[in-house]
Protein backbone atom coordinates (compact mmCIF):
# COMPACT_ATOMS: atom_id res chain seq x y z
CA UNK A 1 0.00 0.00 0.00
CA UNK A 2 2.65 2.49 -1.05
CA UNK A 3 0.87 5.85 -1.22
CA UNK A 4 3.98 7.94 -1.82
CA UNK A 5 3.25 7.95 -5.55
CA UNK A 6 -0.40 8.70 -6.31
CA UNK A 7 -1.63 6.41 -9.05
CA UNK A 8 -3.58 8.04 -11.86
CA UNK A 9 -7.25 7.27 -11.38
CA UNK A 10 -8.50 4.69 -13.85
CA UNK A 11 -11.65 6.50 -14.91
CA UNK A 12 -12.97 3.59 -16.95
CA UNK A 13 -12.21 0.89 -14.36
CA UNK A 14 -15.79 0.88 -13.08
CA UNK A 15 -17.29 1.67 -9.72
CA UNK A 16 -17.65 5.39 -10.35
CA UNK A 17 -18.74 7.72 -13.12
CA UNK A 18 -15.98 8.04 -15.72
CA UNK A 19 -17.03 11.66 -16.14
CA UNK A 20 -16.95 12.40 -12.42
CA UNK A 21 -20.53 13.67 -12.51
CA UNK A 22 -23.82 12.05 -11.61
CA UNK A 23 -25.94 10.25 -14.19
CA UNK A 24 -28.57 13.00 -14.19
CA UNK A 25 -26.05 15.74 -14.85
CA UNK A 26 -24.36 13.75 -17.63
CA UNK A 27 -27.68 13.08 -19.31
CA UNK A 28 -28.50 16.79 -19.16
CA UNK A 29 -25.22 17.50 -20.95
CA UNK A 30 -26.05 14.85 -23.59
CA UNK A 31 -29.49 16.37 -24.09
CA UNK A 32 -27.97 19.85 -24.46
CA UNK A 33 -25.62 18.46 -27.12
CA UNK A 34 -28.59 17.15 -29.10
CA UNK A 35 -30.39 20.46 -28.71
CA UNK A 36 -27.24 22.31 -29.76
CA UNK A 37 -27.24 20.38 -33.02
CA UNK A 38 -30.93 21.10 -33.55
CA UNK A 39 -30.44 24.83 -33.12
CA UNK A 40 -27.21 24.64 -35.09
CA UNK A 41 -29.03 22.99 -37.97
CA UNK A 42 -31.72 25.70 -37.95
CA UNK A 43 -29.18 28.51 -37.82
CA UNK A 44 -26.97 26.99 -40.50
CA UNK A 45 -30.04 26.48 -42.71
CA UNK A 46 -30.72 30.20 -42.21
CA UNK A 47 -27.12 30.99 -43.14
CA UNK A 48 -27.30 28.84 -46.27
CA UNK A 49 -30.50 30.47 -47.52
CA UNK A 50 -29.15 33.91 -46.74
CA UNK A 51 -25.88 33.16 -48.54
CA UNK A 52 -27.83 31.91 -51.53
CA UNK A 53 -29.94 35.08 -51.71
CA UNK A 54 -28.74 37.99 -53.84
CA UNK A 55 -30.02 40.41 -51.19
CA UNK A 56 -31.60 40.42 -47.74
CA UNK A 57 -33.44 42.89 -45.46
CA UNK A 58 -31.23 45.08 -43.29
CA UNK A 59 -31.66 44.17 -39.59
CA UNK A 60 -31.00 47.79 -38.63
CA UNK A 61 -34.09 48.78 -40.59
CA UNK A 62 -36.33 45.93 -39.46
CA UNK A 63 -35.47 45.95 -35.75
CA UNK A 64 -35.47 49.58 -34.76
CA UNK A 65 -38.51 49.96 -32.56
CA UNK A 66 -38.60 50.21 -28.77
CA UNK A 67 -41.62 49.78 -26.53
CA UNK A 68 -43.00 53.10 -25.38
CA UNK A 69 -40.80 55.12 -27.75
CA UNK A 70 -43.39 55.42 -30.52
CA UNK A 71 -41.80 55.93 -33.91
CA UNK A 72 -38.32 56.72 -32.62
CA UNK A 73 -35.68 54.83 -34.60
CA UNK A 74 -33.43 52.95 -32.21
CA UNK A 75 -31.76 50.19 -34.21
CA UNK A 76 -30.90 47.10 -32.18
CA UNK A 77 -31.56 48.81 -28.84
CA UNK A 78 -34.46 46.61 -27.83
CA UNK A 79 -32.74 43.36 -28.71
CA UNK A 80 -29.65 44.52 -26.78
CA UNK A 81 -31.90 45.00 -23.76
CA UNK A 82 -33.25 41.48 -24.25
CA UNK A 83 -29.70 40.11 -24.41
CA UNK A 84 -28.83 41.96 -21.22
CA UNK A 85 -31.91 40.56 -19.43
CA UNK A 86 -31.05 37.00 -20.41
CA UNK A 87 -27.39 37.33 -19.44
CA UNK A 88 -28.47 38.80 -16.07
CA UNK A 89 -30.81 35.86 -15.52
CA UNK A 90 -27.92 33.51 -16.28
CA UNK A 91 -25.85 35.28 -13.62
CA UNK A 92 -28.63 34.95 -11.03
CA UNK A 93 -28.87 31.26 -11.98
CA UNK A 94 -25.15 30.73 -11.35
CA UNK A 95 -25.57 32.50 -8.00
CA UNK A 96 -28.45 30.14 -7.19
CA UNK A 97 -26.28 27.11 -7.98
CA UNK A 98 -23.48 28.59 -5.89
CA UNK A 99 -25.87 29.10 -2.96
CA UNK A 100 -26.90 25.47 -3.43
CA UNK A 101 -23.30 24.39 -2.89
CA UNK A 102 -23.39 26.36 0.36
CA UNK A 103 -26.69 24.59 1.21
CA UNK A 104 -28.21 28.04 1.75
CA UNK A 105 -31.90 27.41 1.03
CA UNK A 106 -33.04 31.00 1.33
CA UNK A 107 -30.36 32.29 -1.04
CA UNK A 108 -31.11 29.56 -3.58
CA UNK A 109 -34.78 30.51 -3.51
CA UNK A 110 -33.96 34.19 -3.86
CA UNK A 111 -31.63 33.83 -6.85
CA UNK A 112 -33.83 31.23 -8.53
CA UNK A 113 -36.79 33.61 -8.19
CA UNK A 114 -34.80 36.40 -9.87
CA UNK A 115 -33.89 33.97 -12.67
CA UNK A 116 -37.58 33.23 -13.21
CA UNK A 117 -38.35 36.97 -13.23
CA UNK A 118 -35.63 37.48 -15.84
CA UNK A 119 -37.02 34.66 -17.97
CA UNK A 120 -40.54 36.08 -17.85
CA UNK A 121 -39.19 39.55 -18.66
CA UNK A 122 -37.35 38.16 -21.70
CA UNK A 123 -40.48 36.33 -22.90
CA UNK A 124 -42.53 39.51 -22.48
CA UNK A 125 -40.00 41.44 -24.57
CA UNK A 126 -40.05 38.77 -27.27
CA UNK A 127 -43.86 38.79 -27.25
CA UNK A 128 -43.81 42.58 -27.73
CA UNK A 129 -41.31 42.26 -30.58
CA UNK A 130 -43.43 39.60 -32.30
CA UNK A 131 -46.64 41.61 -31.86
CA UNK A 132 -44.98 44.75 -33.18
CA UNK A 133 -43.61 42.95 -36.25
CA UNK A 134 -47.00 41.30 -36.81
CA UNK A 135 -48.67 44.68 -36.83
CA UNK A 136 -46.16 45.84 -39.43
CA UNK A 137 -47.31 42.95 -41.63
CA UNK A 138 -44.67 40.34 -40.86
CA UNK A 139 -45.55 36.71 -40.19
CA UNK A 140 -44.81 33.26 -41.51
CA UNK A 141 -45.43 33.62 -45.23
CA UNK A 142 -45.64 37.44 -45.10
CA UNK A 143 -42.66 39.78 -45.38
CA UNK A 144 -43.31 43.54 -45.70
CA UNK A 145 -39.63 44.50 -45.53
CA UNK A 146 -37.53 45.17 -48.61
CA UNK A 147 -34.01 44.00 -49.30
CA UNK A 148 -30.95 46.18 -48.94
CA UNK A 149 -30.71 46.47 -52.72
CA UNK A 150 -34.32 47.65 -52.98
CA UNK A 151 -35.85 44.48 -54.36
CA UNK A 152 -38.88 42.77 -52.85
CA UNK A 153 -37.68 40.43 -50.10
CA UNK A 154 -38.74 36.78 -50.03
CA UNK A 155 -40.62 35.34 -47.09
CA UNK A 156 -37.48 33.40 -46.11
CA UNK A 157 -36.52 36.27 -43.83
CA UNK A 158 -39.67 36.22 -41.70
CA UNK A 159 -40.08 32.45 -41.88
CA UNK A 160 -36.65 31.87 -40.41
CA UNK A 161 -36.98 34.71 -37.91
CA UNK A 162 -40.25 33.55 -36.40
CA UNK A 163 -39.33 29.86 -36.52
CA UNK A 164 -35.95 30.20 -34.82
CA UNK A 165 -36.90 32.87 -32.26
CA UNK A 166 -40.12 30.92 -31.65
CA UNK A 167 -38.27 27.67 -31.06
CA UNK A 168 -35.90 29.53 -28.75
CA UNK A 169 -38.86 31.16 -26.98
CA UNK A 170 -40.34 27.69 -26.40
CA UNK A 171 -37.09 26.70 -24.72
CA UNK A 172 -37.15 29.81 -22.53
CA UNK A 173 -40.75 29.04 -21.59
CA UNK A 174 -40.01 25.44 -20.68
CA UNK A 175 -36.97 26.68 -18.76
CA UNK A 176 -39.13 29.09 -16.77
CA UNK A 177 -41.63 26.31 -16.02
CA UNK A 178 -38.84 23.96 -14.89
CA UNK A 179 -37.35 26.69 -12.73
CA UNK A 180 -40.73 27.32 -11.08
CA UNK A 181 -41.11 23.59 -10.32
CA UNK A 182 -37.61 23.43 -8.85
CA UNK A 183 -38.20 26.64 -6.86
CA UNK A 184 -41.29 25.01 -5.34
CA UNK A 185 -39.13 22.06 -4.33
CA UNK A 186 -36.45 24.33 -2.90
CA UNK A 187 -39.01 26.14 -0.76
CA UNK A 188 -40.48 22.83 0.34
CA UNK A 189 -37.08 21.70 1.57
CA UNK A 190 -36.84 18.70 -0.78
CA UNK A 191 -33.15 19.29 -1.50
CA UNK A 192 -32.21 19.93 2.10
CA UNK A 193 -33.71 16.52 2.83
CA UNK A 194 -31.91 15.00 -0.13
CA UNK A 195 -28.62 16.44 1.05
CA UNK A 196 -27.66 18.25 -2.14
CA UNK A 197 -28.92 20.89 -4.52
CA UNK A 198 -27.81 19.15 -7.68
CA UNK A 199 -31.25 19.56 -9.29
CA UNK A 200 -30.65 23.31 -9.26
CA UNK A 201 -27.39 22.70 -11.10
CA UNK A 202 -29.12 20.58 -13.72
CA UNK A 203 -31.83 23.14 -14.53
CA UNK A 204 -29.04 25.69 -14.35
CA UNK A 205 -27.25 23.93 -17.20
CA UNK A 206 -30.45 24.04 -19.25
CA UNK A 207 -30.92 27.73 -18.51
CA UNK A 208 -27.38 28.60 -19.53
CA UNK A 209 -27.85 26.65 -22.73
CA UNK A 210 -30.92 28.76 -23.50
CA UNK A 211 -28.82 31.89 -22.93
CA UNK A 212 -26.04 30.50 -25.11
CA UNK A 213 -28.43 29.83 -28.00
CA UNK A 214 -29.72 33.39 -27.70
CA UNK A 215 -26.16 34.72 -28.00
CA UNK A 216 -25.90 32.95 -31.37
CA UNK A 217 -29.41 33.92 -32.52
CA UNK A 218 -28.64 37.55 -31.62
CA UNK A 219 -25.45 37.45 -33.66
CA UNK A 220 -26.92 35.70 -36.71
CA UNK A 221 -30.16 37.65 -37.03
CA UNK A 222 -29.29 41.08 -35.71
CA UNK A 223 -25.56 41.62 -36.16
CA UNK A 224 -24.41 39.74 -39.24
CA UNK B 1 -31.01 23.07 11.27
CA UNK B 2 -28.06 25.16 12.53
CA UNK B 3 -27.68 26.50 9.06
CA UNK B 4 -30.42 29.11 9.10
CA UNK B 5 -28.82 31.65 11.43
CA UNK B 6 -25.32 31.45 10.12
CA UNK B 7 -26.45 31.38 6.51
CA UNK B 8 -25.90 35.08 5.91
CA UNK B 9 -22.51 35.19 7.57
CA UNK B 10 -21.62 31.91 5.97
CA UNK B 11 -22.26 33.28 2.53
CA UNK B 12 -20.14 36.36 2.84
CA UNK B 13 -17.29 34.45 4.48
CA UNK B 14 -17.02 31.53 2.06
CA UNK B 15 -18.59 32.57 -1.20
CA UNK B 16 -16.96 35.95 -1.89
CA UNK B 17 -14.07 34.46 -3.85
CA UNK B 18 -16.22 32.34 -6.16
CA UNK B 19 -19.03 34.88 -6.56
CA UNK B 20 -16.26 37.26 -7.57
CA UNK B 21 -15.41 35.09 -10.57
CA UNK B 22 -19.14 34.86 -11.40
CA UNK B 23 -19.51 38.65 -11.47
CA UNK B 24 -16.24 38.99 -13.34
CA UNK B 25 -17.63 36.73 -16.08
CA UNK B 26 -20.82 38.84 -16.13
CA UNK B 27 -18.86 42.07 -16.70
CA UNK B 28 -16.85 40.40 -19.47
CA UNK B 29 -20.05 39.26 -21.21
CA UNK B 30 -21.67 42.67 -20.79
CA UNK B 31 -18.65 44.55 -22.12
CA UNK B 32 -18.34 42.25 -25.14
CA UNK B 33 -22.05 42.77 -25.93
CA UNK B 34 -21.65 46.55 -25.61
CA UNK B 35 -18.63 46.45 -27.93
CA UNK B 36 -20.66 44.43 -30.46
CA UNK B 37 -23.60 46.82 -30.37
CA UNK B 38 -21.23 49.80 -30.45
CA UNK B 39 -19.41 48.48 -33.53
CA UNK B 40 -22.75 47.76 -35.24
CA UNK B 41 -23.83 51.34 -34.51
CA UNK B 42 -20.53 52.81 -35.76
CA UNK B 43 -20.83 50.81 -38.95
CA UNK B 44 -24.43 51.92 -39.40
CA UNK B 45 -23.77 55.62 -38.87
CA UNK B 46 -20.25 56.14 -40.19
CA UNK B 47 -19.56 53.07 -42.31
CA UNK B 48 -16.71 52.26 -39.92
CA UNK B 49 -15.01 48.97 -40.82
CA UNK B 50 -15.79 46.99 -43.97
CA UNK B 51 -18.65 44.53 -43.62
CA UNK B 52 -16.46 41.41 -43.88
CA UNK B 53 -14.16 42.53 -41.09
CA UNK B 54 -17.13 43.58 -38.97
CA UNK B 55 -18.78 40.19 -39.37
CA UNK B 56 -15.56 38.37 -38.53
CA UNK B 57 -15.26 40.42 -35.34
CA UNK B 58 -18.90 39.65 -34.45
CA UNK B 59 -18.38 35.93 -34.95
CA UNK B 60 -15.13 36.00 -32.97
CA UNK B 61 -16.67 37.90 -30.07
CA UNK B 62 -19.70 35.61 -30.06
CA UNK B 63 -17.41 32.60 -29.75
CA UNK B 64 -15.61 34.29 -26.84
CA UNK B 65 -18.99 34.85 -25.14
CA UNK B 66 -19.92 31.22 -25.78
CA UNK B 67 -16.63 30.10 -24.27
CA UNK B 68 -17.25 32.08 -21.08
CA UNK B 69 -20.84 30.89 -20.71
CA UNK B 70 -19.88 27.23 -21.19
CA UNK B 71 -16.62 27.25 -19.24
CA UNK B 72 -17.67 29.44 -16.28
CA UNK B 73 -21.46 29.53 -16.02
CA UNK B 74 -21.93 25.89 -16.99
CA UNK B 75 -18.77 25.01 -15.09
CA UNK B 76 -17.43 22.84 -17.90
CA UNK B 77 -13.99 24.41 -17.56
CA UNK B 78 -13.69 22.90 -14.09
CA UNK B 79 -14.90 19.41 -14.96
CA UNK B 80 -12.59 16.51 -15.80
CA UNK B 81 -11.05 16.14 -19.22
CA UNK B 82 -13.31 13.21 -20.18
CA UNK B 83 -16.40 15.39 -19.91
CA UNK B 84 -14.83 18.42 -21.55
CA UNK B 85 -13.81 16.31 -24.56
CA UNK B 86 -17.22 14.63 -24.75
CA UNK B 87 -18.73 18.07 -25.27
CA UNK B 88 -16.06 19.80 -27.35
CA UNK B 89 -15.12 17.10 -29.86
CA UNK B 90 -18.61 16.60 -31.40
CA UNK B 91 -19.04 20.36 -31.58
CA UNK B 92 -16.03 20.47 -33.90
CA UNK B 93 -18.39 18.89 -36.44
CA UNK B 94 -19.95 22.35 -36.63
CA UNK B 95 -16.80 23.65 -38.32
CA UNK B 96 -17.38 21.24 -41.20
CA UNK B 97 -21.14 21.83 -41.09
CA UNK B 98 -20.82 25.60 -41.37
CA UNK B 99 -18.16 25.63 -44.07
CA UNK B 100 -20.00 23.04 -46.18
CA UNK B 101 -23.37 24.74 -46.03
CA UNK B 102 -22.21 28.30 -46.51
CA UNK B 103 -20.22 27.10 -49.52
CA UNK B 104 -23.37 25.35 -50.72
CA UNK B 105 -25.43 28.51 -50.31
CA UNK B 106 -22.85 30.48 -52.22
CA UNK B 107 -22.86 27.94 -55.05
CA UNK B 108 -26.68 28.16 -55.23
CA UNK B 109 -26.38 31.91 -55.60
CA UNK B 110 -23.97 31.51 -58.48
CA UNK B 111 -26.14 28.87 -60.11
CA UNK B 112 -29.14 31.18 -59.76
CA UNK B 113 -27.25 33.85 -61.58
CA UNK B 114 -26.30 31.52 -64.42
CA UNK B 115 -29.60 29.63 -64.63
CA UNK B 116 -32.14 32.45 -64.27
CA UNK B 117 -35.34 31.89 -66.34
CA UNK B 118 -34.77 33.45 -69.73
CA UNK B 119 -31.07 32.69 -69.83
CA UNK B 120 -30.36 31.41 -73.35
CA UNK B 121 -29.54 27.72 -73.25
CA UNK B 122 -26.27 26.82 -74.92
CA UNK B 123 -26.94 23.68 -76.96
CA UNK B 124 -23.89 21.43 -77.34
CA UNK B 125 -22.78 21.37 -80.97
CA UNK B 126 -23.29 17.90 -82.37
CA UNK B 127 -20.50 17.00 -84.78
CA UNK B 128 -20.47 14.15 -87.33
CA UNK B 129 -20.90 10.85 -85.48
CA UNK B 130 -17.56 9.21 -84.82
CA UNK B 131 -17.21 5.73 -86.13
CA UNK B 132 -15.80 3.52 -83.39
CA UNK B 133 -16.10 0.18 -85.08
Amino acid sequence: MDTAVTAKKKWWAGGYSPFNVSYGKLMMWYFLMSDAFTFGALLIAYGTIRFSSPSWPDPNEVFKSFPGMGHAELPLMFVSLMTFILIMSSVTMVLAVHAGHMRDRKAVAKWLMWTIVGGIAFLSCQAWEWTHLFHEGAWWGRNPFINVDGTQASTNFTNFFFTITGFHGLHVTSGVVLNIVILANVLKGTYDQRGHYEMVEKVGLYWHFVDLVWVFVFTCFYLL
Amino acid sequence: MEHTHTAAGHESAHSDSSTKSIWRTFWILLCITLVEVGLAFLHLEYGFLPRVMLNSIFIGLTLVKAFYIVAEFMHLGHEIKNLIMTILVPLLLFVWFIIAFLYEGDSWKNMRKDLKPGTPVETPKVGPAEKHH
